[in-house]
């Protein structure tokens, strides 16, 4: 398989701006769950609603023959960075009735309701095809500044956007985390029962940490709408959606952000690096099932990692207040 | 309706019958096993590799009575069920064992099974591709039951040998000294190692019972539908749903839980696409927990 300069370039940007998204929910992940100890495993629930809340957001209403093939409730055309701010209103808004409903639950129980919550959201997407063209999905969605650069060298533009997006999004969580609020929420994941008798509202900070990281993971859904300028409902099965992302975390280091980012890199990485490997060694007529091999790599390493080093590459960083 | 609910048996019977493996080891090693979908799929195709074997070796291929399977499919439990429990047992040895006597939190184990899960689906796209498979390509004949009931007649095999294999079990758990010990453990832990059970040792009991269940339920859910990579874990959200229902360890809960689900499931029909049926499972899961945290049948701890 001969392969250019340019044709690696092209695979290792959209690599890295695959990277970065999934790094992005990652740390999203890490607000709740790392710091915060919610078990959260509706990550594709507002990964979901953040990309078709920027979608519906920014792409014009089919008009004339488009309208008989793509049905679309909203269609605002409408800026991108107001798709992003949309998705991470409504992501947080959502987040926010479903921690009302279920974020007294204990934790194993919350993981539970928040699977089916996300696999709730998705088959209503799925099934209300007024909303967003049901199983069809939306496609041809905006791609912001497209009219800068040529086509062919857009991905590097974008690559850029999103790197944007993680810097900001990672230092904001890092300042956050470090502040007097973000030591309660380490407080709630040590010991909950302590932080309540301090006098602290437990359930209210819970409640701010579950919107705060969802708004987060809107925003990373609101920036794959617009790199892959197309979205389906299948998209956010739990696997891609959910699980993906926590063997992200736990990989590179529960509660440490770094950790989110390098996880998220080596895991999709070994997603999608190791067809291309799998393909020079397999025997012919064994193409099709090849790639499947991923799924056993990356189970293998998850359980490696887990069994090994239970707290991940990097582990948890030492916080040092800054107050 | 009366037909809707008649389905929502069949499938709860499936359901239930999945699920008390999984709410049993959840009561007795606090293992919430996400790879029981894909175990469950392991069953389905290890029948289907003896199926084929019967077939090519051009022994028991005759349909059994009025049933579209031969009785291939029938002697194929056995080794599928043997496979099973060993499968369970290695797992155990190597993932779940280490992580207990680490004394890690439950989620540790819940990742790792996430882990167990992707590598068994792994192996079974490598081993047999993405296609569909069938235990038979034979018709499937339709029975007329009174109140213009239609029912497959594979149907009525499979909730018999769903409910055998549940009274068998309840049996077990009941009556022998084991099941008395397995129950201890799920009830309190602590307090049945104190009184001399030996925890390890009833555990490898646990995934024995799991394991067995885990091969009936897939080849009967094979049956059912058909064989593809994807069967059990889609299968297991539902069943996550019901065991939940039921409340932590308790196969009574996780039965009726079964059962409740799938008649919900089927009678949703009735108004809405049947593609809603998971979400409606879902929906009755989060409305049981907000009000009745510990599940219907689940134990009040302080």
């Amino acid at each position: 398989m001969g392969m250019s300069l340019g044709g690696v370039l092209n695979f290792l940007v959209s690599f890295a701006i695959m990277a970065s998204i999934y790094a992005i929910l990652a740390i999203g992940l890490n607000v709740h769950w790392g710091y915060t100890g919610l078990l959260n495993f509706g990550i594709a629930g507002f990964f979901a609603l953040g990309a078709y809340t920027s979608a519906l957001i920014t792409s014009p209403k089919p008009v004339g023959i488009m309208a008989n093939y793509v049905r679309q409730a909203i269609g605002l055309n409408l800026p991108f960075l107001l798709g992003i701010a949309g998705a991470a209103i409504v992501s947080g808004v959502i987040a926010g009735v479903i921690g009302i409903l279920t974020l007294r639950l204990s934790e194993g129980y919350l993981a539970i309701a928040t699977i089916g919550i996300a696999e709730s959201i998705r088959i209503f997407i799925n099934n209300e095809s007024w909303l967003a063209n049901g199983p069809q999905g939306l496609i041809g969605l905006p791609r912001p500044l497209h009219n800068i650069v040529p086509r062919c060298y857009y991905n590097y533009l974008y690559l850029v956007i999103v790197s944007i997006f993680l810097t900001v999004i990672y230092f904001a969580v890092e300042r956050g985390i470090r502040s007097p609020w973000g030591r309660v929420l380490r407080a709630i994941r040590e010991d909950e029962i302590m932080v309540s008798a301090d006098g602290k509202n437990v359930f209210f900070f819970k409640l701010q940490s579950l919107i705060f990281g969802a708004m987060i993971m809107g925003i990373g859904g609101a920036l794959y709408a617009h790199f892959s300028a197309a979205i389906q409902p299948g998209v956010f099965e739990p696997l891609f959606g959910t699980f993906i992302i926590w063997a992200m975390l736990t990989l590179g280091g529960t509660g440490n952000n770094k950790g989110a980012i390098i996880g998220s890199f080596i895991v999709w990485a070994l997603w999608s690096w190791s067809t291309f490997l799998i393909f020079k060694v397999v025997p012919r007529g064994f193409e099709t099932r090849a790639p499947y091999i991923r799924y056993v790599l990356i189970g293998l390493l998850l359980i490696f990692i887990i069994i090994k080093r239970p707290k991940g590459m990097l582990g948890e960083e030492a916080h040092v207040s800054e107050f | 309706m009366a037909e809707l609910i008649v389905y929502g048996i069949i499938l709860g019977s499936i359901i239930a019958l999945g699920s008390i493996g999984l709410t049993l080891i959840w009561g007795i090693t606090d293992l919430f096993n996400c790879a029981h979908g894909d175990q469950i799929t392991v069953g389905a195709y290890t029948a289907f590799v003896f199926t084929s074997l019967f077939s090519n070796m051009g022994i028991l291929q005759g349909k059994v009575g009025p049933f579209s399977f031969c009785w291939g499919v029938l002697l194929a439990f056995i080794p599928a069920v043997i496979i099973s429990v060993v499968l369970a047992l290695i797992i155990d040895r190597w993932v779940y064992k280490p992580l207990r006597h680490s004394g890690a939190h439950f989620i540790t184990s819940f990742i790792a099974s996430i882990g167990v899960a992707w590598v068994l689906r792994g192996f079974i796209y490598i081993i047999w591709g993405a296609d569909f498979h069938f235990y038979s390509s034979g018709l499937r004949t339709v029975a007329f039951l009174p109140l213009g009931i239609k029912l497959r007649i594979d149907e009525i095999f499979i909730v018999v040998i769903a409910w055998m294999a549940v009274a068998l079990v309840y049996l077990f758990l009941a009556k022998t000294k084991k099941g008395k010990a397995l129950r201890a453990l799920a009830d309190n832990p602590g307090l049945a190692r104190i009184s001399g059970i030996d925890t390890e040792y009833m555990i490898k009991w646990a995934w024995g019972i799991a394991g067995t269940l885990i091969a009936i339920a897939g080849i009967l859910y094979g049956i059912e539908t058909q064989l593809r990579p994807e069967m059990g874990w889609i299968f297991l959200l539902p069943l996550f749903a019901a065991i939940i229902l039921g409340g932590k360890g308790s196969i009574t809960g996780a039965l009726i839980g079964g059962l409740l689900l799938g008649i919900a499931q089927q009678v949703s029909t009735a108004w809405l696409l049947p593609t809603y049926k998971p979400a409606i499972a879902f929906i009755i899961m989060i409305a049981v927990l907000i009000f009745r945290p510990k599940g219907i049948f689940g134990r009040r701890h302080i």
